[in-house]
């Protein structure tokens, strides 16, 4: 087996032909950078030139030793016949010979027997290493036409995406193309071995006799013409499967973005009635599909059964007749019966290969929109990166829409690269086309644009999209923190190599080499991507520090801050940070004693009732970790009902809920479910009400005592939601506090070992992990019920965080901040400032800015639009602009009407009634 | 202080005396307990009215802006409310109201008021009584006041029109 591995590795070790140079590693291989023919990541038109191109050698491979494995198979056949035959039923002469050693009867049994397992084993051994490599070569090559489709996706045109929905892309990518893995090991391998089989058994019978022969292959013909035309058929109807099944893809996609719609419309029942009939088309399709298919295959068996008929018959006729012997026709009828087993895999291989080709088709047929960009334009990495100078000249530019009507017509005109430039329009005007077509997001149908004397549309992406900076209306912001998302704009390539210890070298030098076979790009994505330079930065401090001004520069550093203040940072990881964060609460406490301010803020206290507290944090005395000592939960937590059990509380919560759930039934008795004041309440929902009706009705008649256990819980919960200082029900009295006081200090004392690390507990001295920034500072509550607290506190904790320099590092956490799906959790005014900052970051010699700050208020956008300026001077930008007004700063204005570039010129120059420019302005 | 205590401070106030119990508690519920150090304003003339101030301890002075300056026209004590006019209708403030002492107020927004208001007939209902109550002291005050007026003239002209000594 040794050799066919090695064989096996050999054939593999196919040179891959290098798309990139390694960038990072282009000390270490010194590897020339030959382009490779582009070809070579275009989608092939069918699945067998995919499958010959991309692994010809490795078919060929697994041709051979399947074929190679076919003697030890005959043996290991054709032994047990031996055994029983001579050395078992006596019918030999003792002792045989083998290779000259003459063995007696046992002895020869055992012989025998002995290369029975061995064959047995040789025999598993084939068919491990055929199935393991068939296995893996279908793993390999799925992993590249993944990889393809994947690329081709990123090639698209974006006028793609604004008309058809991605939904239809996913099954593409994921679901419909894993059958094609498993065809591909039996694409050549396959056919190839049965069809010899039977051709064997074929030309065995002709030997025999040329008449039974010809009846035995009678059918063949009839099966080889009518299954293909019934095949047919069933082909189209799996196309029509297909496609229906992506529109149940796109359906459920556009229920999910037109959620809104759909309940605001009452369009639930249209929508279900409209996936209904879907389905019920699929059902349609795929109950003709099962009637054809087993139709076909009962037509299938007849004309095989028909066989037999013509060889009694016929066989039968020529025996008796003398013109054929009995042992010849025994042996046909034998061939025969070994004859089905691999005409029924070439036919299941035959509709397999049929589905696989239709799946293949119908994936690459949606993968080829006109309009694809060049993979070398997308890939190329130029050894260096020249900045642009000189001029944008754009010459004629039109750009034509699918029905013929001119988006942009003609549009001429030269900026300088160290000029500002607005453009100004109505809505379609052709202005953010123009900003699309600068960007080379859209190119344009007729005309061109050179920047500083090269064509645009022939610059590689490396060059445009690190030189060339873009942001439109609705930026999008990727899952994870703000930080990646504003340091995308930095990373293009791997700059520095990762560092991996010897295992890991040797694990990652496996899965590149791995990488490398299926086609895929073979950078590494745990390098270090980051590229200082770019930002204009030495290092990671640098680059902070590069960040933070950027922040301000777009006004977002005070969000950034809002979020560090919000988020949680870890003592452990930023001991240093946790240090000055304890010394801004220290400092905090002594202003407001310097201010006399000190009832704005309830400190923690360990032998004090907090009042600005709810019940359950006064219970604790920390901030949960886990789900353990969740605030919801902790009325069903074992060991808080034995410690209030201890101090002998548990019976005066649930009276004190008791009350409550009275007060609250009594005066939310008339209100609808979902009336917003239910929302003022944090403690009891619209539906728990009836629960609590019910509670308080068994308590009226039967005691308290009636209760069961989950009713009793239902009432605990209550009063630990119970804020004193802002609920005021007057339950939680001065003594009960002191009780509370007790059960804190019982909780505490008789924690388990195990739950220790289920909470954090407040700690004047410790930082608190699970709280947030802010409450750490504060170490308290601010108070209900103080009209200065709203508005003072948050500005004295501001000052004391300025006094000791700590703005930077909340900012620098507050980019740890996740900004959701999409960017979700911020507000599309946060988003758009984000999306500037990244921009501005990487410092592009253009910077093109698609009514990028539209969501803003006048006030922070007159901000932004300095600051982004000043971050822009003396370089370029063109800014399209939802107001007109807004060009006043502009060093040149373009005015787009109807397409066309109506008028040019400085601002003072067009600000006349009679210019259009002015007319914009007026209709403001 | 508890919400109930608060409850029968509101209920006392001829405004709200004839809403029903469980809707006064809701509203008492609904409002916020703010306290205020002297010297710090609960609202400012011209103002848009958000709130009604029901004092529960400390005293407020009513201060009213004239040409001459701000002139001090009442203090206000425990359980007198302020502002209860300006929330039913969307007049500014007409004063300024200004913690004199250390003062506790329940703050009674406008927009729960009014919803509450919009959803309890009976309570419109109450208020309008009260409205009217108010209407028809105001119009005997402004009878008794004309009929000081025409008096006063009467008295005038008569002196006017006696002989000179």
């Amino acid at each position: 087996m040794k050799t066919t591995a090695a064989v096996a590795a050999a054939v593999e070790a196919v040179p891959v032909a290098r798309l990139l140079p390694r960038i990072g590693q282009r000390d270490a291989s010194a590897e020339p950078s030959a382009p490779p023919p582009p070809a070579l990541d275009e989608l092939e038109p069918t699945v067998y030139r995919f499958i010959l191109r991309h692994s010809w050698r490795q078919q060929i491979y697994l041709l051979v030793v399947t074929l190679a494995s076919f003697p030890f198979l005959y043996v290991a056949l054709s032994l047990p016949k031996t055994i029983i035959n001579q050395a078992i039923r006596e019918s030999a002469h003792f002792p045989q010979k083998i290779h000259g050693i003459s063995l007696d009867r046992i002895p020869y049994l055992m012989v025998l027997c002995g290369l029975f397992l061995l064959f047995v084993v040789v025999n598993g051994a084939f068919k491990q290493h055929i199935n393991t490599y068939k296995g893996r070569l279908g793993e390999r090559m799925l992993r590249r036409f993944r990889y393809q489709l994947y690329q081709h996706l990123l090639r698209f045109p974006l006028a793609y995406f604004a008309k058809s929905s991605a939904a239809q892309i996913i099954p593409m990518i994921t679901a419909e193309c894993e059958s094609l893995g498993g065809f591909i090991g039996d694409a050549i391998a396959l056919p190839a071995f049965q069809g010899g089989t039977f051709l064997t058994i074929i030309f065995f019978m002709f030997m025999q006799d040329p008449v039974l022969g010809t009846a035995a292959v009678a059918g063949i013909p009839v099966q080889a013409y009518v299954i293909p035309r019934l095949q047919r058929k069933v082909n189209q109807l799996n196309r029509t499967r297909v496609r229906s099944i992506r529109q149940v893809a796109d359906r459920v996609n556009e229920a999910s973005a037109g959620m809104v719609e759909i309940h605001a419309d009452d369009l639930v029942k249209l929508h279900l009635t409209d996936f209904a009939h879907l389905l019920g088309s699929i059902y349609d399709i795929r109950f003709e599909i099962y009637q054809r298919k087993f139709f076909t295959k009962r037509l299938n068996n007849f004309i095989n059964q028909l066989v037999p008929f013509f060889f009694y018959s016929i066989g039968g006729y020529l025996v008796i007749r003398g013109h054929l012997s009995f042992g010849a026709l025994v042996a046909v009828l034998a061939a025969y019966k070994d004859m089905a087993s691999p005409w029924k895999e070439l036919l299941n291989f035959y509709q397999n290969k049929e589905n696989s080709r239709i799946i293949y088709d119908q994936i690459v047929e949606q993968f080829q929109p006109p309009g694809l960009a060049g993979v070398e334009q997308l890939l190329e990495e130029p050894e260096t990166i020249p900045h642009f100078a000189g001029e944008i000249v754009a010459t004629n530019i039109s750009l034509a829409d699918d029905d013929r009507s001119r988006t942009l017509d003609t549009v001429s005109f030269t900026l300088r690269l160290d000029e500002h430039a607005a453009v100004i329009g109505q809505a379609v005007s052709g202005k953010s086309e123009l900003a699309q077509v600068l960007a080379r997001l859209i190119r344009p149908t007729g005309g061109r644009i050179t920047i500083g004397g090269r064509n645009l549309a022939e610059l590689p992406l490396a060059v445009v999209g690190r030189r060339i900076g873009y942001v439109s209306a609705t930026p999008y912001l990727f899952a994870g923190t703000l930080r990646e998302n504003l340091l995308l704009a930095l990373r293009h390539r791997p700059i520095r190599p990762a560092e991996y210890d010897d295992g890991t070298a040797r694990r990652r030098a496996r899965q590149l080499d791995e990488t490398r076979r299926a086609g895929n790009i073979d950078l590494d994505l745990h390098a270090d991507w980051i590229d200082y330079e770019a930002a204009g930065v030495a290092d990671r401090d640098g680059l902070a520090g590069r960040i933070a001004a950027i922040l301000d520069e777009v006004d977002l550093a005070a969000d950034v801050y809002d979020f560090g203040l919000r988020g949680r940072i870890d003592p452990e990881v930023k001991p240093e940070l946790a240090a000055r964060l304890l010394e801004a609460r220290r400092a905090l406490a002594r202003r407001l004693a310097e201010e006399g301010i000190t009832k704005l803020v309830e400190t923690y206290d360990l032998a004090r009732y907090n009042a600005n507290a709810s019940v359950a944090e006064n219970l604790l005395f920390g901030t949960p970790i886990g789900p353990v000592f969740d605030f919801d939960a902790l009325a069903d937590n074992a060991y808080v009902l034995r410690v209030l059990d201890e101090v002998g509380l548990t019976d005066d919560l649930i009276e004190a809920g008791r009350q409550v759930a009275a007060t609250m039934t009594e005066m939310f008795a008339d209100l609808p479910p979902g009336h917003p004041f239910f929302e003022q309440v944090s403690f009891v929902s619209a539906d728990d009400l009836p629960e609590f009706a019910a509670i308080l009705a068994t308590i009226e008649s039967g005691g308290v005592k009636a209760l069961d256990a989950a009713e009793r819980r239902k009432l605990l919960s209550l009063p630990f939601k119970l804020v004193i200082a802002r609920h005021r029900f007057g339950v939680i009295d001065e003594p009960m506090q002191q009780r509370l006081l007790a059960a804190r200090d019982a909780f505490r004392r008789g924690l388990p070992e195990d739950a220790r690390g289920q909470i954090a507990f407040f700690d004047p001295e410790h930082y608190n992990a699970a709280a947030t920034v802010q409450d750490n500072v504060l170490f308290g509550k601010v108070a209900y019920g103080e009209a200065e607290a709203p508005e003072r506190v948050p500005a004295v904790l501001a000052e004391v965080m300025d006094g000791l320099q700590l703005r930077p590092a909340i900012i620098d956490a507050g980019l740890d901040y996740p900004v959701g799906s999409g960017g979700s959790r911020l507000s599309l005014a946060q988003r758009q400032r984000a999306a500037l900052a990244r921009e501005l970051l990487k410092r592009p010699d253009i910077l093109i800015l698609n009514e990028a700050t539209g969501a803003l208020d006048a006030q922070t956008q007159a901000k932004v639009a300095a600051g982004v300026r000043r971050g822009m001077a003396g370089r370029c930008m063109v800014w399209v602009l939802h107001r007109a007004a807004l060009a006043r700063d502009f060093d040149r204005v373009l005015v787009m009407s109807g397409g066309k570039l109506q008028e040019q010129g400085q601002f003072a120059e067009l600000d006349r009634k009679d210019s259009l420019a002015g007319l914009l302005m007026a209709a403001e | 202080m508890s919400l109930l205590q608060e409850y029968e401070l509101l209920r006392r106030i001829p405004f709200f005396v004839e809403i029903e119990p469980a809707k006064l508690k809701l509203l008492a519920f609904m409002s916020e307990r703010v306290g205020y150090d002297a010297g710090k304003v609960l609202c400012r003339q011209g103002d848009p009215a958000d709130a009604a101030y029901l004092i529960i301890e400390g005293e407020a002075d009513i201060i009213v802006n004239t040409p001459s300056g701000p002139v001090t026209i009442a203090t206000l004590g425990a359980n007198d409310i302020v502002g209860e006019m300006a929330i039913l209708g969307d007049v500014p403030r007409t004063a300024t109201v200004r913690a004199k002492t250390r003062l506790v107020a329940l703050r009674i927004a406008k927009e729960p008021f009014m919803r509450m208001v919009r959803e309890f007939p009976m309570m419109a209902i109450s208020i309008m009584r009260e409205l009217a109550h108010r209407l028809e002291l105001t119009n005997n005050q402004l009878r008794n006041a004309i009929s000081e007026v025409q008096r006063l003239r009467a008295a005038e002209h008569h002196a006017d029109a006696a002989p000179v000594a």
